[in-house]
């Protein structure tokens, strides 16, 4: 299937493979070095203690790891959009999808008389899932059976989804009792690691063991590179499109539950707002193309966590809010231009001395294959 | 004696002020005043209290004879077309409660020449169209920032080490976000209180990013040795109460907190001792608004500006005053 699908792609050597994995690495390395100079600015604004955990209560904290586990629904967001975006697509629901997922929850589980019955919140969480898998499904099928284009196709649930969150919440902030189990999945913590942290590695394990284990990624990058050739080489690519926009759906009404577990209130107004455009920067930063065709889970996890260490950055390094967006400007721009290879080269040509130093962006690419 | 002599003059004046009431309405052909509002839409809970409280006093209110309500749905071509219709259906004043400053010119302009006063309710329009209403009936947000700057002079006034203050604001270079800093630190200045602002951020008004920052500053500023947390709303000061608590320290002991609104959840952490203080943003403006309706229509002189009438709560009066709260 995979041969077929990719024109013999999986007849690739170990030694190409290689190869790939080291160009992998290289892409990554971009996105890691802004990440490690953002840690050491901190390190050497607030001292080790930045990024040294303390256990709190039962609970991992300290603030490299309060990061991480605010930055859990950023990332569940981040990681369907960039199984969007390898099918050349984009999602700009999310924010309102998230808020959604949000309020379903609380507004049931507000609404009924025994908050802490562990079954009414498992229902509570898999009626918002379900919900928000349906939503993605349907931009899915906007896009890939309709054609319509997905900026437009998603832009009408960004839109409206609000306002189906405020329906749903009679214009008020559902608030849940701290005491109820679902407050764990934003506070608790399992084997003192916090309960959002783990949620969002089990996604990103899942998915990249789906994605580069079974043939589902390069499918996806198939899909995102060329629709109509795949669907020639035999691939089904309607289903697949609908499959990735259902997952990113899926993961943002996932984001919503922690977001709302984490505050005990889902706030339909202001819930995961604007979040899609930090995932889209957080995908992007991670070295996957908007054109589609490829996608790195890793590098989008890489982003989450640069975006996440920025906004505490500017707080410890003392910037006054009026410079956050300017301060994330700057530092996406360095990212951007750092992963640009005609930039380094034009930067660093002056210094190196052979012309292998750098190699043309196209050959640079590590087309990544699913094994077999 | 006194105090019936005082009741006596007080009871005099209401029947006074009655009668003149009285004798305006007869002036119009009877039965009250039309009143046109066009309100913003219900995008908070807030604005849902706001609109129930207009509601109400006009039903209540024997002065207004009817109120046509039109939900702008957060549009500002919804609201023209409201005011449109409100001019052809001559009502006798309308109010708006502008979503947008800008824009308003040419609508308020036909309202003029239909000689309808408008009264603006809680946001204002820009500067130009000044003539163009009679007065705004609005939260003074500067004010309230005061109030909270007031109390903290009094609290700390003893604290020999120096005051050591977080503040959380509203949404960057909002109006309220702004006001509510400046009349804070105006008061704490003028009254020369010996503090230090640790750190100040933006928690943009809402509970998630008031939660997150104060993370923040609980890892980079430790809780040990600050005296107070200002946040600029409710929801960022509840927020701030979780993060504080997950830290492991007790809200309104460890750490005093102010916040700015008073919406029911927040006096309900203020009952739970979770909080130290709370300055009013008052919703429950319809009676204040349906006697500014009635003078401005009888061609009163009113102030461009009438501040809403809000209230302040310490501690002791959490209680006693959960229940009024309608938002």
């Amino acid at each position: 299937m995979s041969s077929n699908g990719n024109g013999g792609r999986a007849a690739l050597t170990a030694g190409l493979a290689r190869v790939r994995r080291s160009a992998y690495l290289k892409r990554l390395m971009w996105p890691l070095l802004v990440l490690a100079a953002l840690i050491v600015v901190n390190i050497a604004v607030t001292g080790f203690d930045f990024i040294l955990p303390s256990v709190n209560d039962g609970r991992l904290g300290g603030a490299f790891v309060n990061i991480l586990r605010r930055s859990a629904p950023l990332l569940l967001i981040a990681l369907g959009m960039t199984l969007v975006i390898a099918t050349k697509g984009i999602d700009l629901s999310v924010g309102a999808v998230y808020a959604i997922g949000a309020a379903l929850a609380c507004q049931m589980i507000m609404e009924s008389g025994n908050q802490s019955s562990l079954g009414l919140v498992l229902t509570a969480v898999a009626l918002a899932l379900a919900v928000t898998a349906l939503i993605g499904a349907w931009n899915g099928v906007m896009v890939a059976r309709f054609g319509i284009q997905p900026i437009v196709a998603t832009l009408i649930f960004m839109i409206a989804g609000r306002g189906i969150a405020q329906l749903i919440t009679g214009g008020q902030i559902p608030t849940v009792d701290g005491s109820s189990p679902y407050t764990r999945l934003g506070r608790g913590a399992i084997l003192t690691v916090p309960v959002p942290i783990v949620i969002a590695v089990a996604v990103l394990v899942l998915l990249a063991l789906l994605t580069r284990r079974t043939a589902l990624g390069m499918l996806l990058e198939s899909v995102g590179g060329n629709p109509e050739a795949s669907r020639l080489a035999g691939i089904r690519s309607k289903g697949i499109t609908v499959l990735a926009y259902l997952v990113c759906g899926l993961c943002a009404g996932l984001a919503g539950l922690i977001g709302s577990a984490n505050l005990a209130s889902a706030d339909a107004n202001n819930g995961g707002l604007w979040i899609e455009l930090d995932a889209i920067l957080a995908v992007v930063i991670g070295g996957t193309s908007l054109l589609g065709g490829r996608f790195f889970l890793l590098g989008t996890t890489v982003g989450v966590a640069i975006i996440g260490t920025l906004d505490d950055t500017i707080i410890n390094v003392g910037l006054s809010s009026q410079w956050q967006f300017t301060a994330k400007a700057l530092v996406v721009f360095a990212v951007a231009l750092l992963q640009s290879a005609r930039f380094r080269a034009w930067i660093l040509g002056p210094f190196t001395r052979g012309p292998s130093a750098e190699a043309p962006p196209e050959t640079d690419e590590p087309k990544e294959v699913a094994a077999p | 004696m006194l105090k019936k002599t005082l009741a006596g003059i007080g009871a005099g004046a209401l029947l006074f002020g009655l009668s003149a009431c009285g004798g305006g309405d007869d002036g119009d052909g009877g039965d009250g005043l039309i009143v046109g509002f066009a309100q913003v839409g219900a995008e908070s809970a807030w604005r849902t209290a706001n609109t129930d409280s207009v509601k109400a006093a006009a039903e209540a209110d024997d002065r207004i004879a009817e109120l046509k309500f039109v939900d702008g749905q957060q549009e500002q071509d919804r609201q023209i077309e409201a005011v449109r219709n409100f001019i052809t259906q001559q009502v006798d004043v309308i109010v708006l409660a502008p979503v947008v400053e800008t824009g308003w010119t040419d609508v308020l302009q036909e309202a003029e020449d239909a000689g309808i006063p408008v009264v603006l309710a809680d946001r204002g329009v820009e500067a130009a169209d000044e003539d163009l209403y009679v007065t705004r009936l609005g939260s003074d947000f500067t004010e309230e920032g005061r109030k909270a700057g007031q109390w903290t002079v009094e609290t700390f006034a003893d604290d020999a080490d120096g005051t050591r203050i977080l503040e959380l604001q509203g949404t960057t270079g909002s109006a309220p976000a702004n006001d509510r800093k400046t009349g804070f630190f105006e008061v704490l200045d003028a009254e020369g209180l010996d503090y230090e602002l640790v750190d100040s951020q933006s928690g943009d008004f809402t509970a998630e990013n008031g939660k997150s920052v104060m993370e923040t500053f609980v890892t980079t500023h430790g809780l040990d040795g600050i005296d107070l947390l200002y946040a600029h709303n409710d929801e960022m000061g509840l927020g701030a109460i979780q993060a504080i608590e997950e830290a492991g320290f007790e809200p309104g002991v460890d750490i005093q907190i102010i916040i700015v609104d008073g919406s029911a959840a927040g006096f309900q952490a203020g009952v739970d001792g979770k909080l130290n203080y709370i300055v009013e943003c008052n919703p429950a403006f319809g009676a204040q608004l349906m006697d500014v309706v009635v003078q401005v229509e009888a061609g009163e002189s009113v102030e461009k500006f009438t501040p809403v009438e809000e209230g302040v709560f310490t501690a002791d009066q959490f209680e006693a005053e959960l229940p009024n709260r309608q938002f």
